[in-house]
């Protein structure tokens, strides 16, 4: 009989290897599945993963999606990493959104070089904003982050439906749910002619640096972990709970404000009543197989990415319903985490070979005696 | 408004509830055997699409829910086996439940979307039903109404007074101390975990099959989160998570009446209500931390797997 | 004595148990007879508590085997264990707080009964042994020596023939402590046999026919407590004699610490309020807390450290600075350092390493410069505490969790020294800590003393605060005792006092 079996110390190499796995599973379920779809396992693979980046557009198209996962996934495993479960960055992504919107609608027409640097400060305050309301009554009122920014989605979406359907309708627009289109000063630069990738992915790169510095060279961010790893540990230490939540929404909030404004101020142009499909969840994803960690959210923003440009691919030259993107989605989470186990346990066959043992001097939790 | 109008909005106000109050009494079992279960509303979307398929293929609304709440025992049989025996972080594998589920939902709904089938029908009990006022207003509601009341009292039993809900209480405190005098605290947990899944699966199916009945994706609309959120405002009570739903029931419906009452505010403004709502009273009912402390099954949310 | 003469009811034949990284028995025998109160002698991590788990049908071996009067047999639950007439007293009590006596004790029962039989035998079992508890009572109303009797009695219902006590008199005052062994001495004349799991050579001295000593996991031998001295028995026990303190008088400087009439209400549903205390501990002098655990030790620490700061900032003076008011961060600032009763998850997160749990309190040392760690010096300032205290682990990048919990507690202990505090805290320094390590931080602490440190040490062990304490006062219910020198009183006075009994001469010092 197999059992799990606590290792003495947790195994680095599955820290590394468990997302490879669950990216493996995944892609086996996939073929799996693309046989009960009646599809030829081995050409969908193809058009789902290596046709999307057969072109330089197709690249442009991949890096420019995986922009608001690395965004967003970075804001929320800071987050996570402090043991704050902020899971509305999609509702802070769409606050952005407006409050870039918002800007470029008021100063519509001026050419001014200010306009696209305020735009992005408001996307950032717009995202800050939302996820300050489950800081605040976190903080105050103890009220659980987890259901609040996961209402706030909600609203925000709603309140960007009200906006494009009422008051920020486009006048000229034959009665469609949108705004006036932005101007050139109101949009991100491009990084190359013909591509859609436009600035906010190089300043996503940065802030992957920003974060690995933030949380792996600061003291600050060295306390958001402790918080998150043992909270009594981190009232004992004297770090701030309230500090540590307001820092993991603020940041996360931020971050997902700035994604949002790079999608309206990208590839979009514009503010519709539906603006994301799903990045903000999608980075919760991002955050875990990432292991919270900036370079490992970088790479698992790739994935994601490659994950939606795929699910568009299939969609055109095979048929296949796009929601297959959201299943692979969940599907490799579920492997992760099943995969994340052998970082700590092992298995082990009933009988139990001898080696292994320590001398009682230094044994391990002190319950077990 | 006269008081017959008042018939159909209160009969919208228990349709609107009752999923999700079994949505609410599924995860409150789940939840008093100290496990939490963010994977509600990925149940529900999936019990939804499956009860609507079932019952569109086999032409049997029966089949249809039975459907539901076997696909949310599936799903939370995942969760079940990955918390409980992988023991991994109760909060993550919630959320990748849900985000599966939605997934999934949307994946198996696809030639679903647009398609309608008659929906389940309320009871005509004789006698009952033909009293002016009262009959139309509290005896022509579906089974699922009734069987909904029925629940609140079977759980009021079981954790009041069956030994099983004594021990379902213990192991949600102290899974140790359970463990230490004999009981199988993951077994006990599983058991927690699937009827959670069942309530779930059945509380989607009733969206698809007798509210809307329709398939629409993603039509839960966050009504899972909402139960997740009553069974905190309703601290842990069969009886006060009840009345939460009908609360949050009325204010659903509220968005579709609010117009004919005369309120010309935007639809999307109010359809933001249940969603504020449900903030506000979550603040109400956490602003003083020992409500939940003291309500609260003192094991919530951590692992536990037995030495041996 | 003829009771060697019947058969044993409980034989253990070479019982091993191996966890991952420890062998917790290795071939264990092990014979108790009926009507014998056995002990199982053993100091911290011997392997004692394994054993007992065992025996009740928790854990599994992985060999040997086990005989239950005279049959061979494998107990695979507990429940299995209580149908056969084995019960078990836990030292960490498995009761359910939030759930009353009788509901508590029903959930141990194997076959169930109708509530009112049930408080009528619960009342009559607790009446016949002198263990009142009332049956309708809820469990976290409950003292610990309360909820111990409802334990007890939970055992006694299913009337044993075999009780397993773990470590019982940790939680009782001296007096309860006879108390108790009335009863044992009662249930062993009556025919059951009881197995008496602890570290403390007194007790077993006075209670115990015979004794099988364990150490690190192995059997030691196997005697008669009543004819060996103490010595002989801590021989057999850690393999050496007891070591002993060194200390010598001082005369104690100026006030470091002052506590002014704190009254402090808890945040824990289940906790105890403080109320009116008053404390001087001084430069050179190491002042000591005794209590049963829950009278408000937790949060008169807590007070004291500054996770739960005070509302007025007067009732706390560190080195005369108000600072009812500061964090735990601001308080490490003028001097105060503190180690906590919890090690993992507390005082050290088990998850970092070594050195990342030194940085923990270490943000006004060197460690951090302008905002960011110097990754370098954590690891040279961690393997210094680790060499100075002779903590064994693998280096600095050991995880928390890999080290012993004497090992752990070297570490934390040694961490905050080598911060040069002016005022130490110390909650239970040596809880679950094996005798070596006991000795190295016993001694350090002096040692802070002699070097003009005021320290003040909160524990549960009567014996150990009269070891190393100047003075000692006692909390019982949120409230303080007077702070008396240690050799003008007697453990007695204090275990008196240790049931609140010091009111009185409380109200008359201060009327004086």
């Amino acid at each position: 009989m197999l059992r799990l079996e606590r290792r003495a110390h947790p195994s680095t190499l599955m820290m590394f290897a468990s997302p490879l796995i669950a990216a493996v599973c995944m892609l086996i379920t996939g073929y799996l599945l693309f046989i009960l779809l009646g599809k030829d396992p081995l050409h969908a693979f193809w058009i789902f993963f290596i046709k999307p980046l057969t072109t330089a557009y197709g690249i442009g198209e991949w890096l420019l999606k995986a922009t608001p996962l690395i965004l967003c996934g970075l804001g929320l495993s800071i987050g996570f990493r402090a043991s704050v479960w902020n899971i509305g960055a999609e509702g802070q992504l769409t606050m952005g959104a407006i409050a870039a919107g918002g800007v470029a609608l008021y100063f519509h027409g001026v050419e001014a070089t200010w306009v696209l640097p305020l735009m992005v400060c408001a996307g950032v305050a717009g995202g800050m904003a939302w996820a300050a309301i489950p800081a605040f009554l976190r903080t105050r009122f103890h009220t659980n982050e987890i259901l609040v920014s996961l209402m706030l989605v909600y609203v925000a979406q709603l309140f960007l439906g009200y906006l494009v359907q009422g008051p920020w309708r486009d006048p000229d627009g034959f009665n469609f749910p949108q705004t006036k289109m932005f101007t050139d000063a109101e949009m991100l630069p491009l990084l190359v002619d013909g591509l859609r990738t436009n600035l906010a992915f190089v300043i996503a790169l940065l802030l992957v640096a920003v974060s690995w510095f933030f949380s792996h060279k600061m003291f600050a961010g060295f306390r958001m972990q402790v918080s998150g790893l043992a909270p009594a540990a981190a009232r004992y230490a004297g770090f701030s709970e309230k500090l540590n939540v307001w820092l993991a929404l603020l940041i996360g909030g931020g971050m997902a404000g700035f994604a949002g404004m790079a999608e309206v101020a990208g590839p979009i142009g514009q503010l519709q009543p539906t603006i994301s499909p799903g990045y903000g969840f999608a980075a919760i994803i991002v955050a875990f197989v990432g292991r919270l960690h900036p370079l490992g959210v970088l790479l698992a923003s790739l994935l994601m990415s490659l994950l939606y440009l795929g699910g568009e691919t299939a969609q055109m030259n095979l048929g296949l319903p796009s929601a297959v993107t959201g299943l692979f989605q969940g599907l490799l989470l579920f492997y992760l985490l099943a995969a994340d186990i052998f970082i700590t346990f092992r298995l082990k066959s009933h009988s139990r070979p001898m080696e292994q043992v320590r001398p009682v001097d230094a044994l391990l939790p002190e319950e077990l005696i | 408004m006269s008081v017959e109008q008042l018939i159909p909005i209160f009969a919208s106000t228990v349709a609107a509830a009752t999923p999700l109050a079994y949505a609410a009494f599924g995860e409150l079992v789940t939840e008093r055997s100290g496990v939490l279960n963010l994977g509600v509303e990925g149940m529900m979307l999936v019990g939804a699409v499956a009860g609507f398929a079932v019952a569109f293929h086999t032409g049997s609304l029966g089949l249809g829910f039975a459907a539901g709440m076997f696909s949310g025992v599936a799903l939370a049989l995942i969760f079940a086996v990955l918390t409980l025996s992988l023991q991994t972080n109760q909060v993550a594998t919630g959320l990748a439940l849900t985000l599966f589920g939605v997934g999934l939902s949307a994946f198996a709904g696809r030639d679903y979307v647009g398609v309608t089938l008659g929906g389940l029908q309320p009871l005509t009990i004789p006698l009952l039903s033909d009293i002016p006022f009262f009959g139309p207003l509290l005896f022509h509601f579906d089974i699922l109404v009734y069987g909904s009341i029925v629940a609140l009292f079977a759980l009021q039993w079981f954790f009041g007074r069956s030994r099983w809900g004594l021990v379902l209480r213990a192991v949600g405190e102290s899974p140790a101390s359970a463990h230490a005098i004999g009981y199988s605290v993951i077994g006990i947990r599983y058991m927690a975990v699937l009827f959670g899944g069942a309530m779930s699966g059945l509380a989607g199916a009733y969206l698809s099959l007798a509210i809307t009945p329709l398939w629409v994706e993603g039509m839960t609309a966050g009504r899972g989160w909402i139960a997740l959120a009553l069974v905190v405002f309703g601290t842990w009570k069969p009886m006060r998570v009840l009345l939460g739903a009908y609360l949050f029931g009325g204010v659903t419906i509220l968005q579709f009446y609010g117009q004919g009452m005369g309120i010309h505010i935007a639809s999307q403004l109010l359809s933001m209500l249940p969603y504020l709502v449900t903030i506000f009273v979550l603040v109400l009912i956490s602003r003083n931390p020992k409500t939940i402390l003291l309500n609260q099954p003192m094991s919530l949310g951590q692992s536990y797997y037995p030495h041996s | 004595m003829n009771i060697q003469l019947s058969h044993p009811r409980l034989e253990l034949r070479g019982i091993t148990k191996i966890y991952p990284s420890v062998v917790a028995n290795e071939k264990v025998d092990l014979i108790v007879y009926p009507g014998e109160i056995h002990a199982v002698l053993g100091e911290n991590g011997a392997g004692k508590s394994t054993l007992m788990k065992i025996i009740y049908g928790v854990t599994r071996p992985d060999a040997g085997e086990m005989l239950w009067e005279n049959r061979e047999v494998h107990i695979e639950s507990p429940a299995e264990a209580r149908r056969m007439g084995i019960g078990m007293v836990f030292q960490h009590f498995s009761l359910f707080e939030t759930l009353t006596v009788a509901e508590n004790i029903s959930l141990a029962l194997d076959t169930p009964m109708a509530s009112s039989e049930l408080a009528q035998r619960i009342s009559a079992v607790s009446e016949e042994y002198g263990l009142p508890i009332d049956p309708h009572r809820l469990v976290h109303s409950m003292s610990v020596g309360e909820r111990q009797r409802v334990e007890i009695v939970r055992c006694l219902l299913n009337r044993p023939r075999l009780l397993i006590m773990d470590e019982p008199t940790s939680v009782l005052t001296p007096q309860a402590v006879l108390k108790l062994f009335e009863t044992l001495r009662r249930l062993a004349a009556e025919g059951c046999s009881i197995l008496y799991i602890s570290h403390k050579l007194d007790e077993i001295q006075a209670l115990c026919d015979s004794a099988t000593v364990l150490r690190s996991g192995c059997v030691t031998g196997t005697t008669s407590p009543k004819q060996e001295t103490r010595e002989s028995l801590a021989r057999m026990m850690i393999g050496k004699d007891l070591p002993h303190c060194q200390m010598d008088t001082r005369t104690p400087g100026e006030v470091r610490l002052k506590i002014n009439q704190l009254s402090l209400a808890t945040v824990d549903p289940f906790g105890t309020h403080l109320q009116n205390i008053d404390l001087e501990v001084r430069s050179g002098e190491i002042v000591g807390i005794a209590g049963i655990s829950g009278n408000g030790q937790k949060e008169l620490l807590a007070a004291l450290s500054g996770e739960q700061p005070a509302q007025q900032s007067d009732t706390t003076h560190i080195s005369g600075t108000a600072a009812g008011k500061l964090n735990p961060a601001q308080r490490r600032k003028l001097g105060l350092r503190f180690v906590p009763e919890e090690r993992l998850g507390r005082g050290a997160v088990p998850s970092l390493s070594l050195g990342l749990n030194a940085l923990i309190t270490g943000s006004d040392s060197s460690m951090v410069k302008r905002g960011l760690i110097d990754h370098s010096s954590v690891r040279v300032f961690a393997q210094a505490v680790i060499k100075r205290f002779n903590v064994k682990c693998g280096g600095d990048k050991a995880l928390a969790s890999s080290l012993s919990g004497g090992n752990l507690q070297k570490f934390i202990v040694g961490r905050e020294i080598m911060f040069a505090p002016k005022m130490m805290i110390v909650a239970q320094p040596t809880w679950g800590v094996d005798i070596g390590a006991a000795q190295l931080i016993r001694q350090a602490l002096i040692e802070l003393r002699n070097q003009g440190v005021a320290v003040l040490v909160v524990s549960e062990e009567l014996e150990e605060l009269f070891m190393i304490c100047d003075r000692i006062a006692v909390i019982a219910d949120g409230r303080l005792s007077p702070v008396v020198a240690a050799v003008e009183t007697s453990v007695a006075q204090i275990g008196l006092w240790m049931s609140g009994e010091f009111t009185q001469d409380n109200s008359e010092l201060a009327h004086a």
